[in-house]
């Protein structure tokens, strides 16, 4: 069940990020990015990771997808026109990502320590919000902090490269 | 005034007055000649004194260059029978020759640079006497050649002498080079450049005959140079282009004879290879009688000194070769440095009367004239020829007597010389005093100043007795061969004889030379020999080094790598195409490509 | 059950998908699509590797989960400022076409 589970949204999840290369609309691929974001979500959850999976879907699928929209509609884009292909172009871009592919394929072959199943948690009701909490503010909460700062100079950033002129 | 810090005293005096007459001597000639003479004198006076105390030792160094135990290259002094003796003689010498100096230059330009330089020779002459060590002779060798050269150059406005200047420095270079080659030599086979440790390890540098041969041989290039030797003498003659004080100590007494006392110095060394004395012999014994021969046919008072000067020296580096110790060439180093710088003063006060006339033929009849100096020029000559009593006859007879023994070519050849020597000195002395004055200048000749003529009666007196068995022995020990030929007293008589008698006949009432031998008169050729290999193979030499500096090193390695750095620069111009994505391949694939290589380990 | 290595495989199929994406398509939002494809797949196999690595009380390691949290915060900021300079490359140039970008060129 668990196997099944696991390759039906990874199917899921990479067909949707196939559609997100080879559709011609921008706002094609936009969606197709966000159901691929879901299903990504959906992994996480049987990786036991509830609250990563439920920000995936928030912050994500929510919150960076809406944007992408957003500025789609803003710049009024249309269907990529047709130039001319460039053959060379995507032989080679295929030529890095298939090696890419065979490498990693290689390397997970040649592990026996990643053949292992996945173990049994001690404590199969794990509250993970509240783990991950306390990790985040116990240990790591200088990084937190100056994430938020961080957060509040992208939004200045945002805010200056986007002002118009003013006359 | 211990006799640790007398040789020091004595060795930096002269430099101390060089610096001061350099720095203030422009404004006051005589401060200039006072300083310089003081120094001479301060040195004369502790050098006696010296000579007196208990046999020194050597004074502790200080040490110049200072690596470890195992590298140390330091000024120290050596003050032993050799040095003292030495030191006598080149102390003594200078400060008569620079008394002389103060009448000889009183009209001449530049008189405050002539004195500093003579006291910088002084200085660099007493640190070759007093040198314990190679490299610090080495040095003092260099000082003295450059102090040669500023000498010799005194008149650098006449381009002869600033010729002979140059060739003066520039051959005694290339006698350095085997001195330098020779050091190096010794120094690494013995790891010390301390005379003492070098002659300590002369035994076991016997072993390997070859390599002490070649050591010695090289070693003696530099006497060769310095001494002026042949092939290297052709600078000794032109160097005559100098004021005559100069070649009176410089050229006559001291500096030429520092090659001699050098070998004198590492004697012992020496005397463990016999194929490096034989060398030594034959070139000294060549010498002394091609010198001889060109000596008879020149015509400049001074040139004619020269070769006698070459032709001494000879015997003395042959003297080296075939005695047992280096006594016998220093004693007639001694003897020689006394007779040949009266000679040389002596004709400096017949220059100075003549009004700087120099040719023997413009002279003549001025026995009447100038009293003082025919008498002490006649000592000198009668010294210089070998006559019974006088100093050299004492000397040279010690070394051919040794010669005969050793060497019996070189022994007769050297009793040839003696002939020829009495012959041209008394050539010189009929020509240039009896007969008839033969130009103005010879008809209205006065003598010279007291300040000249006393340093000239100065001189007589050793060269009078400084050869007596009781004189000799205060200095030396003299040994004599036990079976020489005692047919070779008499035959050495007969040949003073021969040569004063032949030089009478010929030239008593000479008006012109009767005898003319083109190939004396030019020096054998061997001037001529080496300005046609300068021509023809250095200049040769030179100009395809231009060649090939100018095709192999500009182009091919400067211009070529320079050419190939831009080609690559413009080919990876090509990179810069400002499309994205064309990057971004890049990248990627660079990033495969190292993955790759990781997991292919 | 999936193992490690099926987890991880998949999160290397996403990477190069959204890497051929970035090399492959010409219009820049797309690309910076696969730019947000590349940085999921490795939030993908760091939970993976939190899940699969047990500490010694038997729970994951939430370090790497914390990790994933901080990668999707700053990559929602870098989406924000990206998007802004596209607009501001709009405005300028009037095309979204990479190619047309080519200023800095030899």
């Amino acid at each position: 069940m668990q196997l099944a589970l696991f390759w039906i949204f990874s199917i899921l999840m990479l067909l949707f990020a196939l559609g997100v290369v080879f559709f011609r609309s921008p706002v094609n691929s936009a969606m197709c990015l966000v159901m691929s974001f879901v299903a990504l979500a959906a992994l996480f959850v049987t990786l036991d990771a509830y609250f990563i999976g439920v920000v995936q879907v928030l912050v994500y699928a929510g919150a960076v997808m809406v944007l992408f929209l957003f500025i789609i509609m803003l710049l009024d884009l249309r269907s990529e026109e047709n130039r001319r292909v460039k053959i060379s172009a995507w032989v080679g871009g295929g030529l890095v990502v298939g090696g890419f592919v065979a490498a990693l394929s290689h390397v997970l072959q040649s592990i026996p320590k990643l053949q292992a199943i996945k173990p049994d948690l001690s404590n199969p009701a794990v509250n993970d919000v509240a783990a991950v909490g306390v990790t985040l503010f116990r240990f790591f909460n200088l990084p937190l902090q100056i994430i938020g700062v961080l957060l509040l100079v992208a939004t200045i950033g945002v805010v200056l490269l986007s002002k118009k002129e003013l006359k | 005034m211990s006799t640790l810090t007398a040789p020091w005293i004595i060795l930096f005096t002269p430099l101390v007055a060089a610096a001061l007459i350099l720095l203030f001597g422009r404004y006051s000639k005589p401060l200039s000649a006072g300083l310089a003479i003081g120094s001479a004198a301060t040195g004369a006076f502790l050098s006696w004194w010296l000579f007196f105390q208990p046999l020194g030792t050597e004074v502790a160094p200080w040490y110049w260059m200072d690596f470890g135990p195992e590298f140390q290259i330091g000024i120290g002094l050596t003050v032993d029978r050799l040095s003292k003796v030495m030191l006598l003689v080149v102390t003594t010498i200078a400060t008569i020759v620079f008394t002389y100096s103060l009448g000889y230059m009183k009209t001449e330009e530049g008189y405050w640079r002539y004195f500093a330089g003579l006291a910088l020779f002084l200085f660099s002459m007493l640190g070759i006497v007093l040198a314990d060590n190679f490299v610090m002779m080495f040095i003092f060798w260099e000082l003295v050649g450059v102090s040669s050269y500023i000498l010799i150059g005194h008149y650098y406005t006449k381009a002869s002498a600033a010729d002979a200047s140059k060739q003066a420095f520039v051959v005694n270079r290339v006698g350095d080079f085997g001195f330098l080659l020779g050091i190096l030599f010794l120094w690494s086979a013995t790891g010390t450049i301390l005379f003492s440790q070098i002659i300590a390890n002369a035994p076991y540098l016997s072993e390997q005959p070859i390599l002490l041969a070649v050591a010695c041989v090289l070693v003696f290039c530099g006497t060769v140079g310095k001494s002026a030797q042949l092939p290297l003498h052709v600078w000794l003659p032109n160097s005559m282009e100098g004021p005559t004080p100069v070649s009176s100590l410089l050229h006559a007494a001291t500096m030429v004879a520092a090659g001699v006392y050098m070998l004198a110095r590492i004697f012992p060394l020496l005397a463990e290879s016999l194929l490096a004395l034989g060398v030594i012999s034959w070139v000294g014994g060549l010498t002394c009688f091609a010198a001889a021969l060109m000596a008879t046919q020149q015509n400049d008072i001074k040139r004619i000194l020269a070769y006698s000067t070459i032709s001494q020296l000879g015997y003395m580096v042959m003297g080296i070769g075939v005695a047992p110790t280096s006594d016998v060439a220093m004693f007639h180093l001694f003897t020689h440095a006394c007779f040949k710088c009266l000679l040389f003063l002596c004709a400096g006060s017949v220059i100075i009367g003549m009004h700087h006339e120099q040719d023997i033929w413009k002279m003549g009849a001025l026995k009447n004239k100038m009293p003082m100096t025919f008498l002490t020029m006649l000592v000198g000559a009668l010294a210089l020829a070998g006559c019974v009593f006088f100093s050299g006859y004492y000397s040279k007879d010690i070394i051919i007597e040794w010669a005969v023994v050793r060497h019996p070519f070189l022994g007769w050849l050297s009793v040839a010389t003696a002939g020829l020597t009495a012959f041209y000195a008394f050539r010189l002395i009929f020509v240039v005093f009896l007969g008839k004055p033969r130009s103005e200048h010879a008809k209205h000749a006065g003598e010279s100043p007291l300040v000249m003529t006393l340093p000239l009666l100065l001189l007589a007196i050793p060269s009078f007795i400084a050869g007596w068995p009781v004189v000799q022995n205060v200095f030396f020990t003299i040994e004599h061969p036990e079976d020489y030929p005692h047919i070779l007293h008499p035959i050495l008589y007969a040949m003073f004889i021969l040569g004063t008698g032949g030089a009478y006949l010929l030239y008593r009432n000479a008006e012109k030379d009767p005898i003319s031998i083109p190939l004396f008169a030019n020096r054998l050729y061997i001037d001529a020999a080496y300005g046609w290999f300068i021509k023809n193979v250095q200049d040769a030499g030179a100009s395809a080094l231009a060649w090939s500096d100018r095709w192999v090193v500009d182009l091919l390695i400067v211009q070529v790598p320079s050419k190939v750095t831009w080609a690559f620069g413009f080919v990876l111009r090509f990179l810069q195409i400002g499309n994205i994505q064309a990057y971004a391949f890049f990248f990627g694939a660079g990033v495969v490509g190292l993955l790759y290589l990781l997991l292919s380990r | 059950m999936p193992t490690l290595a099926n987890y991880l495989l998949v999160s290397g199929l996403l990477f190069s998908i959204g890497l051929s994406a970035v090399l492959l398509r010409r219009n820049i939002l797309i690309i910076f699509m696969g730019l947000e494809l590349m940085l999921s797949a490795s939030n993908l196999s760091l939970v993976a590797f939190s899940r699969f690595h047990l500490d010694l009380e038997g729970m994951p390691n939430y370090n790497a989960q914390v990790l994933v949290f901080f990668i999707i915060t700053v990559a929602a900021a870098e989406v924000a400022v990206g998007l802004a300079i596209i607009v501001a490359l709009y405005r300028a140039k009037q095309t979204t076409h990479v190619e047309d970008l080519n200023s800095l060129k030899f």
